[in-house]
């Protein structure tokens, strides 16, 4: 019997600096998964955000910029303009990309960049320590929300997905979750479907992912999940937002 | 040598260009140029104007404050710049849309009614065209032939109204000869 | 090549080009907005890449994505969107990749006016983003000089593999003058096989090239400061550019000045010698490096007795002036801001209160 599963030639062999129980390891994983499928390593650029995931270039093992803080949409967009032949993709956290950076997301998804957008979203700021996000839930605690977040005055949660799913310009924008199996499975045919538009040159794609942050939200790794499960994918419901015809 | 010609007018009234074309006359005839323009709000719709150093050496400041020679082809440009015009420059008036006239004694004035000239040769628009050529043949800086040749280059692209805009240049030779 | 009359900004875009870079991504902003009008007509003909973005802010990243992919790139701004450009200016010359942005300087601070000005020296010279950095400066006098300049600059960038700015003013933006383009540069960096993120397959080695700002171990982060400074002292070494101008005479007073504001000086400078007054300029045609010798020596000659610097602004480059003359002679100031050029007569009335 031959090898049935083994580390994507993608990821290299270090061992990261997540902490237990957050699920960036496996959306890594789903991303090199998908890199290695199509068969595209080695000609892939990587851009590395600010957040968590700002070392995620020690554990891929393929060229990679490293973006400012939310930055990452317009250095994908200035790789892939001057090099359209290069697959990109930006991975980007909540603080990152719906925050400081909701600007270039926002308006790379409606020039269409041909890139591919991998959002991490945990509701909370967690290389920084458990800020509010433009993600968090209303009454979720984070340290500059220390009473919950009230909406009254900071608004509720942004949906990223949603919003993007309603630009005209054509694209591939679609929420997964990865809390359970089956969620795991979906969205690693979300992200390689992503990249494949990207081969395909077909238009710019953007895979919301439900996380969790079990440090930041003060939980155990399992309560996370079923945290995450109760009171994240109501507001932020998964599925495409929208799809290129 | 040095000469510094001032144009202004109307936003729209082709100052710019005029200007330009007498900087590119120059520059064939192998003179150091400058055309520096006036730029910001007032290209909106409000005065323009724009100055032309021609020298036969590299041009220090291409900021002039007092120009040999002034192009007015509205009134409040007149009124403006009047003043600043050296001793003995040429002042050109717009008669066409200026009723008023120098108040130096210092200066040669040159009447030119450019609207009415322009309408006659087929359309106001040429007026520039027409102010640019009185004053060149007035003022006697470049070579008129060789500056027919450049507003000519310069409606390569519009095929249509160089008959228009040759019209204008030779009504605009004439009034300067006959005055 | 015969002679063409251009705008400043227009020349600009055609001498990028002529240099080989066919990508450009920038923001429109006043007196500089025609670079942009200009290669949005010229970059399809060439085959080139040209992208309006959504700010400042955007573009100075696309730079940054595009130099890290080892592209020649520009992108043209004037002071406001220097500002909010200046963090990825900082980024990119802590990750060592080549960009060129220019500067059409316009007055501030804050939304300032749009007419000439010189009030970007510090912000240019000493600083502009956050980190050790600095950023090689060309000062053009003219169109012509800044089609040279910026040709240069992209060989500068990759030389050094850092940003490089060209810095004019409004004046040089907008005026036309004659230009002459050199023959065309070769068009790609030639060693970035080393550095840039542009796709393993590509290189040889097959190892991955990492673009990058952070290094969180303070040991790594002093060894990049310190390739970072030897970059810097060698381009002192190597790269400094200035022009004397009556410097031959027996001057009384030494002018520093740079440039639209040094061709105002040269004027006065030539009247006060049909007065009989001697008079020097020193133009320093690289504001960093600073020419530093060169300005101590044409202060400390020995008729000189004073030296003034004449600039756009509230006095900015006077104050490397006064570093590098270290007391020898007087350093005085005379500048103005606003969009009022100081005048050849102006600058002659100042020059005989220190005669």
């Amino acid at each position: 019997m031959g090898k049935t599963f083994s580390t994507p030639e993608v990821m290299s062999d270090n061992k990261t600096h997540y902490c237990p129980g957050c699920t960036h390891g496996i959306i890594h994983r789903l991303v090199a998964e998908a890199i290695d499928e199509l068969g595209i390593r080695e000609r892939t650029v990587g851009i590395a955000p600010v957040g968590c995931a700002v070392l995620a270039y020690n554990y891929f093992d393929c060229d990679f910029q490293e973006a400012a803080h939310g930055r990452a949409p317009a250095m994908a967009t200035g790789i892939k303009r001057v090099r359209p032949d290069l697959i990109v993709f930006t991975y980007q956290g909540d603080g990152d990309l719906a925050s400081i950076g909701m600007g270039e997301i926002i308006h790379a998804a409606n020039r269409g960049e041909k890139f591919t957008a991998i959002f991490v979203n945990n509701a909370i700021y967690g290389m920084t320590g458990g800020q509010m996000a433009p993600t968090t839930m209303p009454g979720q605690r984070a340290t500059t929300a220390p009473m919950g977040r009230d909406t009254a005055s900071t608004g509720m949660p942004i949906r990223m997905a949603n919003l993007l799913g309603e630009l005209v310009t054509p694209g591939y924008v679609t929420r997964q979750a990865v809390l359970k199996p089956q969620q795991v499975n979906k969205a690693k045919k979300a992200i390689k479907k992503a990249f494949e538009y990207q081969v395909e040159g077909k238009c710019f794609s953007f895979v919301e992912v439900i996380s969790t942050c079990p440090t930041n939200w003060g939980l155990t790794p399992l309560d996370s999940l079923k945290w995450a499960e109760d009171n994240l994918l109501p507001y932020y419901e998964l599925g495409d937002y929208k799809v290129p015809e | 040598m040095q000469t510094e010609i001032k144009f202004a007018g109307f936003g729209g009234q082709g100052i710019l260009l005029s200007a330009k074309l007498l900087a590119y006359a120059a520059m064939k005839q192998d003179y150091f140029v400058a055309w520096v323009p006036s730029y910001g709000p007032e290209m909106r719709g409000g005065t323009a104007y724009c100055t032309v150093v021609i020298s036969d050496k590299r041009i220090g400041s291409p900021i002039i404050k007092n120009p040999s020679h002034l192009v007015a082809m509205n009134r409040p440009s007149l009124e403006k710049f009047d003043q600043d015009v050296k001793p003995g420059g040429i002042i050109m008036i717009n008669s066409s849309l200026i009723p008023s006239r120098s108040e130096r004694d210092d200066i040669i004035e040159l009447i030119v009614p450019a609207n009415e000239t322009a309408i006659k040769a087929g359309s106001v628009r040429a007026a520039n065209i027409v102010a640019l050529s009185a004053f060149a043949a007035k003022a006697n800086i470049v070579d008129l032939d060789l500056l027919k040749k450049c507003v000519k280059e310069e409606f390569a692209a519009k095929a249509k109204i160089i008959p228009l805009n040759m019209t204008a240049f030779d009504a605009g030779v004439a009034i300067a000869n006959n005055s | 090549m015969a002679k063409v009359l251009m705008k400043g900004n227009e020349a600009i875009g055609e001498a990028a080009i002529r240099a080989g870079c066919l990508n450009y991504f920038a923001y429109p902003i006043t007196p500089q907005s025609e670079v942009a009008e200009y290669l949005v007509k010229r970059m399809p003909e060439v085959g080139g890449v040209f992208l309006q973005g959504e700010s400042e802010v955007a573009v100075g990243y696309m730079i940054f994505g595009a130099a890290g992919a080892g592209e020649r790139v520009m992108t043209t701004s004037s002071s406001p969107g220097i500002s909010l450009m200046s963090e990825a200016i900082s980024y990119i010359a802590a990750a060592q990749v080549p960009a060129v942005f220019v500067n059409i300087v316009r007055g501030g601070p804050g939304l300032g006016g749009i007419l000439p000005s010189q009030g970007d020296y510090f912000q240019a010279t000493k600083g502009g983003g956050h980190g050790d950095y600095r950023l090689l400066v060309l000062a053009p006098d003219g169109v012509q000089e800044a089609v040279e300049m910026t040709m240069k600059a992209f060989d500068l960038a990759e030389k050094y593999r850092g940003p490089v700015m060209i810095m004019g003013d409004g004046m040089i933006g907008q005026m036309m003058e004659p230009v002459e383009f050199p023959e065309d540069l070769k068009s790609e960096p030639s060693n970035k096989d080393d550095w840039a993120s542009n796709g393993m397959s590509t290189r040889k080695s097959k190892k991955r090239n990492l673009v990058r700002s952070l290094f969180l171990d303070p040991k790594e982060l002093n060894e990049n400061n310190l390739a970072l400074k030897a970059k810097y002292e060698q381009m002192k070494r190597e790269e400094v550019l200035f022009e004397g101008y009556n410097t031959d005479s027996d001057y009384k007073v030494l002018i520093t000045s740079y440039g639209t504001m040094s061709r105002v000086c040269k004027t006065a400078i030539d009247m006060m010698k049909e007065q009989g007054i001697e008079i020097g300029l020193l133009r320093p045609k690289t504001l960093f490096p600073f020419p530093e010798d060169a300005v101590f020596s044409a202060a400390t000659k020995q008729s000189c007795k004073n030296v003034i610097s004449i600039e756009m602004s509230m006095g900015q480059m006077v104050e490397d002036v006064e570093r590098v003359v270290k007391g020898q002679r007087e350093v005085h100031f005379y500048g103005e801001c606003g969009g009022d050029i100081p005048t050849p007569e102006k600058i002659i009335e100042v020059i005989k209160e220190l005669l």
